[in-house]
């Protein structure tokens, strides 16, 4: 296969570091060698690479912007993003994997956790010997993740904890789970280690999409939980969605990654695959649909850049992330489909990546806040008025 | 033990390659340039060899300001510290190699790798030249490389099977795909190569051996001819592929 060689029509790359550059590229490069030739084998069969988790954490992906002291890159915001672009030009399963494991399991033990907690757990999560998931949502509360009914109770050394979480990335293999339960009705949160009597983590089938990566449920019937494994500083909803505002912001850059890959290989395609006369990247139906895409692409990048410096700066709104994503997401799935268009029949078959993304994003425009709630949370931002309790 | 290695930074393999408007160089507008792929598996070497032995592993590059760049890359593999020849005209091999035999002598390093070859002008003898200049032995194109005290052994490819070479120190090996599986420049890596020294020093005066003309692009390729699609194009067909294309 041809190189890929990135996709930049406004030369934002003079707007990064030479850092920024080296770590993108190398990040491109374990893309182009190790995700690409094996992945659409992975989303056939329904496997999550776990090879690569070791890979992952010898680049230093997992917690990278956090200190060194726990043994991590300590990295901007700028090239967290780009590291999660170059993944997601992989496959969205892989970018979930990392984004999970840094921002909704790494960064709330560094955010919430004791110093004892950190100091234990995050040198083992970022070096990826151990594997954390992230468990919020559950099968009757999604976008009010506030109605949730899973409940700690206190005893004695610890709690109680009864629920069930649903659509829980990495949650089958993880080691280790941050599970936000209920304590006398305020939000908590818990280290649940995997193994324990009465915490079970089952897989679930039959998905149509993130088919290279592992989704499950967590059930806790009477799972006690020392006092130790509480996350001291977290309280309230605000917890949590902290966590996924972390979240957001890698996908933001993430689906900029999917939307260069579906874009450059409906480019190729559309100048070498001839109808009539010529290729059909010289009709204009075509170049109408190449020229949308990159179009999005750059303004997606340019958005993305000036996020990272507002939240490099301390300055990022957690509703500037919302619209981020909101639009990020929604463009790589039309950008998807287009190139879908293009390839024509060919674009459904595994040979070519486009219908993996495309099927990828439908997950990625739906989690960590639909493409609906964000609409919402940013009309009220602009409003003051809220269209949801 | 200080280990040398060798690199350079070449247009990427990918780069759409035109000549510029002198004729005699390529024009780098647009073009992006990296490490030097086969400098990537001497990369490795050294510093396997590092990890087992200690020691410390140098890159010496010749060249300009952008040089710094694949430098850098090299840092953030794992190389300790590196050294930029300046020179910003184009050298030939030879005059590349009287560089960095002059710089390698200077810090008395009795290990140097290459990569067997710089994707640029691929004249792949920048290695050998070197040893030659220096009077180092020399292993060129090794898939598999180790070394016991002072004694090496290399295994390279030839027609059918692979050869294995006994030499000693002080050497050069250039090294080919397939010596090892060169490593990612990590994150850290690359962090903590932003600390580590660039030293530039003038690289050593050499004699023009070799003068470049001009350069050209391939002439392109002509367009095929259709003699017909059915059976009655078979004997002109033949009659051209014998006459013509003198092929049968």
């Amino acid at each position: 296969m041809e190189k890929f060689i990135g996709v930049d029509y406004y030369n934002v790359e003079s707007l990064l570091t030479e850092e920024e550059i080296l770590i993108r590229n190398s990040v491109r490069e374990f893309v182009d060698k190790e995700i690409i030739p094996i992945i659409e084998q992975n989303y056939r069969e329904g496997v999550f690479p776990k090879h690569l988790v070791q890979k992952m954490a010898e680049l230093g992906i997992f917690g990278m912007t956090l200190p060194a002291k726990y043994g991590c890159a300590e990295l901007n915001n700028v090239a967290y993003g780009l590291v999660m672009q170059e993944l997601e030009r992989g496959d969205s399963g892989l970018r979930s994997f990392a984004s999970v494991q840094s921002g909704l399991v790494m960064y709330p033990i560094y955010k919430f956790g004791s110093e004892e907690q950190r100091a234990k757990l995050l040198p083992l999560l970022a070096q990826g010997s151990v594997i954390g998931c992230f468990g919020l949502t559950e099968p009757d509360y999604g976008s009010n993740p506030g109605g949730m009914i899973t409940k700690a109770e206190k005893l004695d050394g610890g709690y109680i904890l009864n629920g069930t979480k649903m659509w829980i990335t990495n949650g089958t293999i993880a080691d280790i789970a941050i599970v936000w339960a209920k304590l006398n009705g305020v939000v908590k949160g818990f280290i649940v280690e995997k193994g324990i009597e009465g915490f079970t983590a089952p897989e679930m089938k039959g998905k149509h999409s993130l088919r290279a990566s592992v989704t499950s449920e967590l059930i806790f019937q009477d799972v006690f939980v020392p006092e130790s494994h509480l996350l001291p500083n977290a309280s309230g909803l605000k917890s949590p969605l902290m966590c996924l505002n972390q979240a957001r912001y890698g996908i933001a850059w993430g689906v900029v990654g999917s939307m260069m890959a579906t874009y450059d290989t409906a480019l190729k395609y559309a100048k070498s695959r001839i109808q009539f006369s010529k290729p059909i990247a010289g009709y204009q139906l075509t170049q109408n649909k190449l020229v949308f895409m990159l179009t999005e692409i750059t303004k997606a990048q340019l958005l993305n850049l000036q996020m990272a410096k507002l939240k490099d700066a301390g300055k990022v709104k957690h509703t500037q992330i919302s619209l981020a994503k909101r639009n990020n997401c929604e463009l790589a799935l039309d950008i998807a489909r287009m190139a879908r268009e293009i390839l024509g029949a060919n674009g459904i078959l595994d040979e070519y990546p486009v219908m993996r993304h495309s099927a990828n994003l439908e997950s990625v425009k739906t989690y960590e806040g639909t493409h609906e709630m964000h609409t919402l949370i940013i009309g009220e931002d602009i409003t003051g008025l809220a269209a949801f309790d | 033990m200080k280990i040398a290695v060798c690199v350079s930074h070449v247009p990427d393999t990918a780069a759409k390659i035109m000549v510029g408007a002198d004729g005699k160089k390529i024009d780098s507008n647009g073009v992006a340039f990296v490490l030097n792929p086969y400098d990537e598996y001497a990369i490795e070497e050294a510093l396997k060899l590092k990890e087992k032995t200690g020691g410390e592993v140098i890159a010496i590059s010749v060249g300009g300001e952008a040089n710094k760049e694949s430098i850098r890359k090299a840092l953030a593999m794992g190389i300790d510290s590196a050294v930029l020849l300046r020179e910003d005209d184009d050298r030939d091999s030879s005059g590349i190699a009287t560089a960095l035999a002059d710089e390698i002598k200077a810090q008395e390093i009795e290990l140097v790798f290459f990569g067997k070859q710089s994707v640029d002008f691929d004249n792949s003898i920048t290695g050998q030249l070197t040893a030659e200049i220096l009077g180092y032995n020399c292993v060129s194109v090794a898939v598999a490389f180790s070394l016991e005290g002072n004694e090496i052994t290399a295994e390279r490819e030839i027609e059918g099977g692979r050869e294995v070479i006994k030499t000693s120190l002080p050497a050069v090996i250039t090294a080919q795909k397939g010596l090892n599986e060169p490593r990612y420049a990590s994150l850290k890596g690359i962090m903590s190569a932003k600390k580590k020294v660039i030293e530039e020093k003038t690289a050593a005066p050499y004699i023009k051996n070799v003068e470049l003309i001009s350069m050209k692009k391939p002439a392109s390729k002509q367009a095929g001819r259709i003699l017909g699609s059915d059976a009655s194009a078979v004997p002109e067909l033949v009659n051209l592929l014998r006459t013509e294309a003198k092929v049968i």
